[in-house]
């Protein structure tokens, strides 16, 4: 039989000799679940550009692989005061182009960021309220007019560029023209929506990466991208779909790796109307919004089965939420646990709210957006119609589903009684999820911004701002656990679950598998 | 002649035109693109100053005279999420598209119409009664089943073809193609076949059909009498016979095969106008979208003018009524 491998080589030696020589393919082929929409690390702030980025444009400081912060091209940092911050600068570092690095490049990245023409989803967020000023070629302060704990976070999220590229364009980077970092990889070559080559930095500071040729596919599809590493086309695929995992995980051939995400998934409830649209009374009639009621959140929380969520629906690949983020973050509590899956509970707890018969319900999801999003709606609105509220659901594609559930109502207000969805932690700790889907809803400050159900308590808004404003650590976090634990006891906002972030290779290979999601070629380690 | 050309490129203006009214507002009226744009974290701030980045910040008609005022010039609009001209990235994303159509639209033709001729010519043959049966299947199989199937036994079982994407291109006048290496072949067997399995059913029933028509026509009765060889009964006398009926549905089936690749091009990830068009539309990108609207009508049109005048000179009916008009 003919293998595709001795085709191709037989093709390679017809047609052209040169391009088959063995320098020339890739050693690494990697199937990517999601497009990176540009090779400007300033272009889009999403996670697809920003994994992509890594790999050749390095922040100041790094996130492990849960995402606490370490050490990049500044090597540490320390609190002048609390409003300045002084960061060293790593020594010896070349760019890409043999340069040197140095103060004057930050001060330039941080003029770039913010500033990119067209960004869709700019970096500015991160760049606001901060001045930065050189000391020497290694050393420079950023100053802020409050303090500001979450500095070295996000000084984490974007990349830095040379100063020698001052005036690039994002065409620039495309083109690789631009595309100057001090990463373990360089530019190699990007054609947009399909593949994205990195070559090897022969001189990283960190020590030479074990690839000499990534090749990264975009692989959207599910089957194709299961497909792909089935048939070899590539080693190793990001966002392996649940209904794959038992059959590669049952051949030999390939390993699989996962680790817990950033990212809940959870029910928001209107909690800002009197009468909420979607719901009636058990006969259809008008009914005073029992979601007001935190015994009927609760409820609703004990109602639902997680475990077999998990079981069943995510065919084990996600873990049963107690609060925004799993314990293991940063500012998670450590005193809450999963509720109990208890319908007698439940149904009393509805009952003591003045809805013994329950109500009708009709809850909101996107379709396509988070791994197996339609089946979990599917199966939480048979949950909560078992304890007596009858659930229709309904799910929308994510463009939709979002616009709606945000400004779709009467004023620029969200239009739904109860929607699934999903918060994905970019900064990786507490203060992220309760500052945007917890916080009362207050677009001039930038807070609850995501709060879809406008859920609010005074007590809780204040624990979120002793904690932004704590510099020490440890106080702070617990500060974010308090915060989080008054939700919680509230239940404002339900979570779900935690999905896992998996990745799948051919056998042999180390995934450094990331709660962030990012793929990052130079974590990949060679069997050894 | 002349006239008919102008008369048809007449008719696509207007097509155009109601097709980018609808496809502009229609979009708009689906969702907010700076939903799907913006990084979910970021706060009302960042959604006003994507806003303004990206124009959407003004009233909706103020948005559309902008557009045709830049239509009118030959720019399309730039992509919300690539930043980019739109129309740069389809005509950058439309050879790898064209080259699939093309091959689609060859193996229709060398398996369809071999398999349909003899179809029609021994219609009790067992053969013939299960290439019927197949055609059957290629009709009512789901494409995205199809292709999923072909790359299970031909990628992951057989290991004989690779199960995604288009290989190494090389560039040829400037424009890259796949076709001209082996390699390049390998890569573009199993979608093509996915595309053509359709339209390969369609041309058998039609081949066919015309066929058995034609083989009971006087002139076929005259030439065997006449003692020709049954090759040249064929491949003369129905052959010619039976093409045009073949050559309006292919023609239009070509339109239809670029146009609407996507479920062909997502499966094989085909780097392709088909997948952009889709991962715009998820991502309401609405310039890129619009863009695309209007290269497909152009195509359409060019793709049924083409097809009148191979037609008159495939039949000579048509030019003399032509001319007589």
């Amino acid at each position: 039989m003919l293998t595709r491998r001795s085709l191709i080589t037989a093709a390679g030696a017809l047609a052209l000799p040169a391009r088959t020589a063995a320098q020339d393919q890739p050693d690494l082929r990697i199937g990517l679940a999601f497009e990176p929409s540009s090779f400007d690390p300033h272009f889009h702030n999403t996670t697809p550009n920003k994994s992509l980025g890594r790999s050749v444009f390095e922040p100041l400081l790094f996130q492990d692989e849960r995402q606490a912060v370490r050490p990049g091209l500044a090597t540490g940092w320390r609190l002048v005061d609390p409003l300045t911050w002084e960061f060293a600068l790593r020594p010896g570092v070349r760019w890409h182009d043999g340069a040197a690095f140095g103060a004057d490049d930050i001060v330039f990245t941080f003029e770039r960021a913010p500033a990119v023409p067209r960004s869709p989803s700019s970096f500015a967020g991160f760049i606001a309220g901060k001045t930065v000023e050189k000391i020497d070629d290694l050393t420079i302060r950023v100053r802020t007019a409050e303090p500001y704990p979450q500095m070295p976070i996000d000084l984490s999220t974007f990349g830095i560029v040379p100063a020698s590229t001052r005036g690039a364009t994002s065409d620039d980077y495309n083109t690789g023209k631009a595309a100057i970092g001090t990463g373990p990889f360089r530019f190699g070559g990007f054609v947009r929506g399909d593949r994205t080559l990195l070559l090897r930095n022969e001189t990283y500071w960190g020590g030479v990466p074990p690839w000499r040729r990534v090749l990264m596919r975009v692989l959207r599809s599910d089957p194709t991208r299961v497909a792909a590493l089935l048939a070899g086309d590539v080693d190793l695929i990001e966002t392996v779909p649940t209904a794959d995992l038992a059959r590669l995980r049952g051949d030999p051939r390939f390993t699989v790796t996962s680790i817990i995400s950033n990212r809940v998934i959870y029910l928001a409830m209107d909690q800002f109307r009197d009468e909420s649209p979607f719901i009636k009374g058990p006969a259809g009639e008008a009914v005073r919004n029992p979601l007001k009621d935190a015994r009927v959140r609760r409820s609703l929380s004990h109602a639902i089965n997680r475990q077999a969520l998990v079981d069943r629906v995510m065919e084990g690949d996600a873990r049963p939420a107690s609060q925004f983020l799993d314990a293991s973050f940063f500012g998670a509590s450590r005193a809450l646990g999963v509720p109990a899956y208890d319908i007698g509970v439940a149904r009393s707890l509805l009952a003591d709210a003045g809805f013994p018969n329950g109500f009708r319900l009709k809850m909101h999801g996107p379709q396509g957006r988070y791994a197996n999003d339609t089946k979990l709606i599917e199966a939480i609105a048979q949950m909560f119609t078992r304890i007596g509220i009858q659930t229709e659901i309904e799910t929308l594609p994510p463009a939709i589903f979002f616009t709606r559930g945000s400004t779709g109502g009467p004023g620029n207000t969200p239009e739904f009684s109860m929607i699934m969805a999903g918060w994905g932690s970019a900064a990786g700790e507490m203060s992220d999820p309760l500052r945007n889907l917890a916080a009362t809803f207050d677009a001039a400050a930038g807070r609850g911004s995501s709060n879809r159900g406008r859920y609010t308590n005074p007590a809780v808004d204040t624990a979120i701002n002793t904690a932004l404003a704590t510099i020490d650590d440890t106080a702070r976090s617990a500060a974010l656990a308090r915060a989080m634990e008054q939700v919680a006891d509230d239940m404002g906002i339900i979570p779900v679950l935690y999905p896992l972030n998996t990745w799948a290779a051919r056998r042999g290979l180390g995934i450094a598998a990331r709660s962030d999601e990012y793929t990052l070629p130079f974590h990949i380690t060679r069997p050894s | 002649m002349l006239a008919f050309i102008l008369r048809r490129l007449g008719q696509a203006m207007l097509v155009i035109g109601a097709m980018v009214v609808i496809v502009f507002f229609g979009v708009n009226v689906i969702g907010d693109p700076v939903y799907m744009l913006i990084s979910p974290e970021m706060d009302q701030n960042a959604v006003e100053a994507t806003k303004v980045a990206l124009g959407l910040d003004k009233p909706i008609w103020e948005q559309f005279i902008y557009f045709v005022t830049g239509a009118v010039q030959g720019d399309l609009g730039r992509s919300f999420v690539h930043g980019e001209p739109a129309i740069k990235l389809i005509l950058s994303r439309m050879p790898a598209t064209m080259e699939l159509a093309l091959v689609a639209l060859l193996m229709a033709v060398v398996i369809g119409l071999p398999l349909g001729v003899y179809a029609g010519l021994k219609p009790e043959s067992r053969l013939a009664k299960a290439i019927m049966a197949i055609s059957i299947l290629g009709f009512s199989l789901p494409t995205f089943w199809v292709g999923l199937m072909l790359i299970m036994f031909f990628s992951v079982m057989l290991g004989w073809l690779p199960a995604t994407g288009r290989g190494d291109v090389v560039r040829v006048l400037g424009i890259e193609t796949s076709l001209l290496s082996w390699q390049g072949w390998t890569f573009i067997a199993l979608p093509a076949l996915n595309l053509a399995l359709l339209k390969i059913s369609l041309v058998i029933r039609l081949a066919r059909a015309g066929t058995r028509e034609a083989a009971l026509m006087d002139y076929v009765k005259f030439a065997r009498a006449k003692g020709l060889a049954q090759s040249r009964i064929v491949g003369v006398h129905i052959m010619k016979n039976i093409m045009i009926p073949i050559v309006t549905v292919l023609g239009l089936e070509f339109g239809s095969l670029v146009a609407f690749s996507v479920v062909t091009e997502t499966i094989f990830a085909w780097p392709g106008m088909g997948k952009l068009l889709l991962e715009a539309i998820q991502r309401l990108d609405r310039p890129v979208i619009v863009a695309y609207v209007m290269v497909v009508v152009v195509l359409f049109v060019v793709i049924n003018l083409v097809v009148d005048v191979l037609y008159s000179i495939l039949d000579p009916r048509v030019r003399l009524t032509e001319a007589k008009a």
